[in-house]
């Protein structure tokens, strides 16, 4: 697996931190998922419940990396305003950038996730821009510095899995060297799978294992996806073909007819 | 003074974001700051001089994808 900043992972798991059941459901989907990271926020804090506090204990027990996010910014003074208030807090260079362009699909803002993007590598920021599998662009963020790609499968929290496995599979071969995320839009471990055998370096998701119905189980699922599919990749799996191709020897098949 | 705290109108006398911080709650809390959408670091609030309407942003860790 190639690293994230310097920094090398022990999977390429990277499991969200939202809309699982309960705490203590979350840090059992992290504990079975072996997940190497965790995505997080910020968002306001109540000088009465303080609930962040508690949230921000739990997640330092997990003992995992942390990505904290720009999610819900729409432009470029947001999502770097809100990058250096996540590097205080979080005491990490690591940022996931997100700069909303349209509400239906959360697609990214390309014009604005770039500019973002150089503003905060310029500033020390490790950015992990999450974009398209848009060539020019991911070569735009590259340019900007970002030593990491994080294309969707899918919009936000649609599960539907990997949409255009055409531009994610010319996104590998063009940046061969660059650590490839397939950053949301994954419903089932197969999507997982399937990211992780056209050479992607990890997958990010966190709707498929916090809403299902056994999100601990679920994560243990994408786990031995991502195992399987990383597997699958570095054994060089078969070329596919139109035509059939007996697997059973013809040579010495008795004559019967 | 009149401020708007986390978007709720609020009354005070102190004229620092640390010392607004710790009039409502914040004391020895993990939080970033904002104050009118700019971002102030911990290690400003108390030299950072508060004016009638400004709007202070305070953020903690919270669930994120």
């Amino acid at each position: 697996m190639r690293d994230f900043y310097g920094v090398t992972l022990a999977n390429g798991f990277m499991l969200g931190t939202a809309q699982y059941p309960s705490p203590a459901i979350l840090a059992d989907a992290f504990k079975r998922s072996g997940a190497s990271v965790a995505t997080v926020s910020l968002r306001r804090e109540s000088g009465q419940d303080r609930a962040g506090q508690d949230f921000w204990a739990l997640i330092k027990d997990l003992g995992v990396h942390i990505l904290p996010n720009t999610a819900g910014c729409h432009t470029v003074k947001e999502a770097v305003t809100t990058a250096h208030m996540a590097r205080e807090v979080f005491g990490t260079k690591w940022i996931k950038l997100e700069v909303i362009g349209e509400e239906d699909t959360l697609q990214p803002d390309v014009f604005g996730l770039t500019e973002a993007a150089r503003i905060l590598s310029e500033d020390g920021f490790e950015v992990f821009p999450y974009c398209t599998e848009d060539l020019v662009v991911a070569g735009k963020l590259v340019d900007a510095g970002c030593e990491v790609l994080m294309p969707w499968g899918a919009p936000i929290g649609s599960g539907q899995g990997l949409n255009n496995v055409f531009g994610l599979r010319a996104m590998r071969a063009h940046f061969p060297d660059i650590p490839l995320v397939v950053d949301a839009g994954l419903g089932l471990p197969s999507h997982a799978a399937q990211a992780m055998e056209l050479g992607y370096d990890a997958v990010l998701l966190n709707t498929a294992v916090a809403k299902a119905g056994d999100p601990a189980l679920m994560a243990e699922a994408f786990a031995s996806a991502i195992k399987a599919g990383v597997q699958a990749q570095i054994s060089d799996p078969m070329e596919p073909r139109d035509m059939a191709a007996p697997s059973t020897p013809v040579i010495g098949k008795a004559f019967l007819s | 003074m009149k401020l708007l705290l986390n978007g709720d109108p609020i009354t005070t006398e102190a004229t620092t974001l640390d010392a607004v911080l710790d009039e409502n709650g914040y004391a020895e809390a993990t939080v970033a700051t904002a104050v009118n959408g700019d971002f102030v670091p911990a290690t400003l609030r108390s030299s950072h001089t508060l004016t009638e309407g400004d709007q202070i942003e305070v953020l903690a860790p919270m669930q994120g994808g």
